[in-house]
């Protein structure tokens, strides 16, 4: 039913009368960002006319330069699985700072259930516990990384509903203190050498795999589910929410278990990634994960915002990356265009916003 | 039913023989909140019958939005007895209120802004599909759209698109938003406190023609307003409030708008009430 009309009332839900979807503005900035790097890779005389995303090798079984493609997805998938968790506290109007000192932590916990007893005949140099910890199943480190990461989040989520301390500080004291466990757990040294099985969670293209199934299972859970809106209530009008029955205290408290319990996962995808967790791992993953929401459209005053929004931010982020290696700038510019782009995504929204308010 | 027909205590010599004979909805005794040393209401006796629309008028200040936040539980009241339906009430919040079938419009509106008109319907009472799922149970769009646009329907409201979110929408829209949640709900008493007060002409006659739908399925009703006419369109019964205090308690037929007025300024006070204000 595409175009109904309802009695006296000329009611109607007609579904290609809803607003334009906020994100396909930011597929259209994507789309412009990569055409920016394919121009570039044409024009600058020291790129010699190489494609930036299209396969110019003349191989008749592929259009596009997969390994280019693989990397730029790649490269941002494990912050990008933090960021599905930041993108439902943020709808909240709250935020998460804690996630990335919680990947270190996770890392160093899930990592010393994960050790092997051998390694190349000889006892594991970097054991961190006996025997009775080696060779454990894979779902040993899993749980355990995955239930430390739930507590932290209660602990967030409990100061924030309950105790009505600000996000912004509750997760930046939880910022500070699990960069105190990582670094605690194994007195600053890295553990390393993982049994192949958990090895094989963080291997070639799974955090891709992971990061994209999550992002699938998280956006039916927000747009299809009681949880999904209810979350978007609170952040939309916490005290409409409250008066329309919902548990508010509650769901937050849920809200922020599930973010920390995927920033843990991310934790054991990135050590099982690198056969080795270290207590300074997920360096400003955090700001990086609330920067994909952000440029994904969400409000940080709550109640707008979505995965598929968060999930291209994430690749708007994997672009920049590339297209900045691709024509041989380094680090320094990825950051400066990387921040500019941030503010840039946020006037274009403000802008966007005011435009809706004016035509109404 | 605990539900004497005292109607000595509201003082008319001659009660509706309908709302007489007819159930009491709603009965107040005492009903009393202080807030420190401000009395905002001061021994409330009201009566509401099956069907019957009342008024509640007064000047600002008067205490009539208190009155309501004190049977729906928004507060905790100070003194005085509630019965809903010939029971005892005494509600912790205004959710229990709902759940015994008071449907509220506050005079500041509970909406969320960011979802659309079904969303909002239903926030907190959605519908509900593989429900063993827990908190993660599935919305069942369909139906509450179709629900959502029923109730709209049976009150002739307007709505450009239901699909749209409610942020954008006129005062008047989103006042019959959060009414439509009565006709939605089938309540057993609806409460609206000002809801035309910030209303365009239009916007106001489409609201009264909801009040006027309401009265025809015989749901009753209590409104608060300081609109003269309307309440004389409108409803059964004035109720006036001034300085926390019930002053009059008059039905229609037997007043008008002069009448009412001297009750509101203190020109006049109800014969039962004296010694009151
Ligand atoms: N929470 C409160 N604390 C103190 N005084 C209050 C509070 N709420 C209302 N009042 C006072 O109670 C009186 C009645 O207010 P209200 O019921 O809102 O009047 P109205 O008839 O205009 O709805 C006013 O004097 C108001 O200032
Ligand atoms: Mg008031």
């Amino acid at each position: 039913m595409a175009d109904t009309s309802h009695g006296t009332g000329g009611l109607t839900f007609d579904k290609t009368k809803r607003s334009w979807p906020n994100e396909m503005n930011i597929l259209l900035a994507l789309i412009i960002i990569i055409v920016i790097f394919e121009i570039l890779g044409q024009v600058l005389p020291y790129m010699k006319g190489q494609s930036f995303l299209f396969d110019t090798k003349d191989r008749f079984d592929s259009i596009f330069n997969e390994a280019r493609l693989q990397i730029i997805i790649l490269q941002v998938a494990i912050i990008g699985i933090i960021a599905l968790g930041v993108t439902q506290v943020i709808i909240t109007a709250g935020i998460d700072l804690s996630s990335g000192p919680l990947v270190a932590a996770t890392a160093m916990i899930a990592m010393s259930f994960a050790q092997t007893e051998l390694v190349n005949g000889n006892p594991n140099p970097k054991a961190i516990f006996g025997t009775w910890a080696m060779d454990l199943p894979v779902v040993v480190p899993v749980v355990i990384g995955l239930a430390f990461g739930a507590m932290i989040g209660a602990i967030n989520g409990t100061f924030v509903a309950y105790f009505r301390i600000p996000p912004f500080i509750a997760t930046l004291g939880m910022f500070l203190v699990c960069r105190g466990i990582a670094l605690w757990w194994s007195e600053g040294r890295p553990v390393s050498f993982p049994t192949e099985q958990f090895a094989f969670i963080g291997s070639g293209m799974m955090p891709v795999v992971w990061f994209l199934s999550l992002a699938v299972i998280f956006h039916v859970i927000l747009r299809y589910t009681v949880y999904g809106k209810h979350t978007y209530a609170i952040g939309s009008n916490e005290e409409a929410a409250r008066m329309s029955g919902i548990n508010v205290k509650r769901h937050k408290v849920l809200v922020y278990m599930l973010a920390s319990m995927l920033a843990a996962f991310a934790g054991i995808v990135l050590s099982a990634k690198a056969s080795t967790a270290q207590a300074g791992m997920g360096e400003f993953y955090e700001l990086f994960a609330i920067a994909m929401a952000v440029i994904g459209g969400i409000s940080l005053t709550g109640g707008r915002g979505s995965i598929i929004g968060t999930v291209l931010g994430a690749m708007v982020i994997g672009v920049i990356r590339s297209g900045f290696t691709y024509v041989k700038l380094d680090g320094s510019y990825q950051l400066m265009a990387m921040g500019g782009i941030i503010v840039a995504a946020v006037i274009l929204d403000q802008w966007r916003q005011q435009r809706a308010a004016a035509q109404s | 039913m605990t539900s004497e027909t005292d109607t000595s205590n509201t003082g008319q010599a001659a009660p509706q023989p309908d709302a007489a004979s007819g159930e009491i909805v709603l009965k107040t005794e005492d009903l009393t909140k202080h807030y420190g040393g401000v009395h905002a209401l001061e021994g409330a006796n009201f009566e509401l019958h099956k069907g019957e629309h009342v008024a509640i008028m007064g000047d600002n200040g008067a205490g009539k939005s208190t009155f309501v936040r004190q049977i729906t539980g928004v507060e905790q009241r100070t003194r005085g007895k509630v019965w809903l339906y010939g029971e005892e009430v005494n509600f912790a919040g205004p959710l229990d209120a709902r759940e015994a079938g008071i449907e509220t419009v506050f005079q500041t509106l509970a909406l969320a802004d960011d979802l659309d008109v079904p969303d909002n319907l239903f926030l907190g009472r959605e519908m509900t599909k593989l429900d063993w799922l827990g908190p993660f149970r599935f919305l069942d769009y369909k139906g509450m759209r179709q629900a959502t646009i029923d109730g709209l329907n049976k009150t002739a409201v307007k709505i450009p698109n239901i699909r749209n979110t409610i942020r954008y929408m006129s005062g008047g829209q989103r006042q019959c938003v959060a009414i439509a949640r009565t006709a939605t709900f089938h309540s057993k008493l609806t409460i609206m406190d000002e809801p035309t007060a910030a209303l365009g002409v239009q916007e106001t006659a489409q609201v009264e023609n909801i009040i006027s739908t309401l009265k025809a399925a015989g749901e009753p009703l209590i409104l608060i307003s300081h609109n003269m006419r309307q309440v004389m369109d409108l409803v059964d019964r004035i109720v006036v409030f001034r300085r926390g205090r019930m002053v009059a308690n008059l039905r229609k037929e037997e007043t008008d708008g002069q009448d009412v007025v001297a009750y509101i300024t203190g020109a006049k006070t109800g014969a039962e009430f004296e010694g009151a204000a």
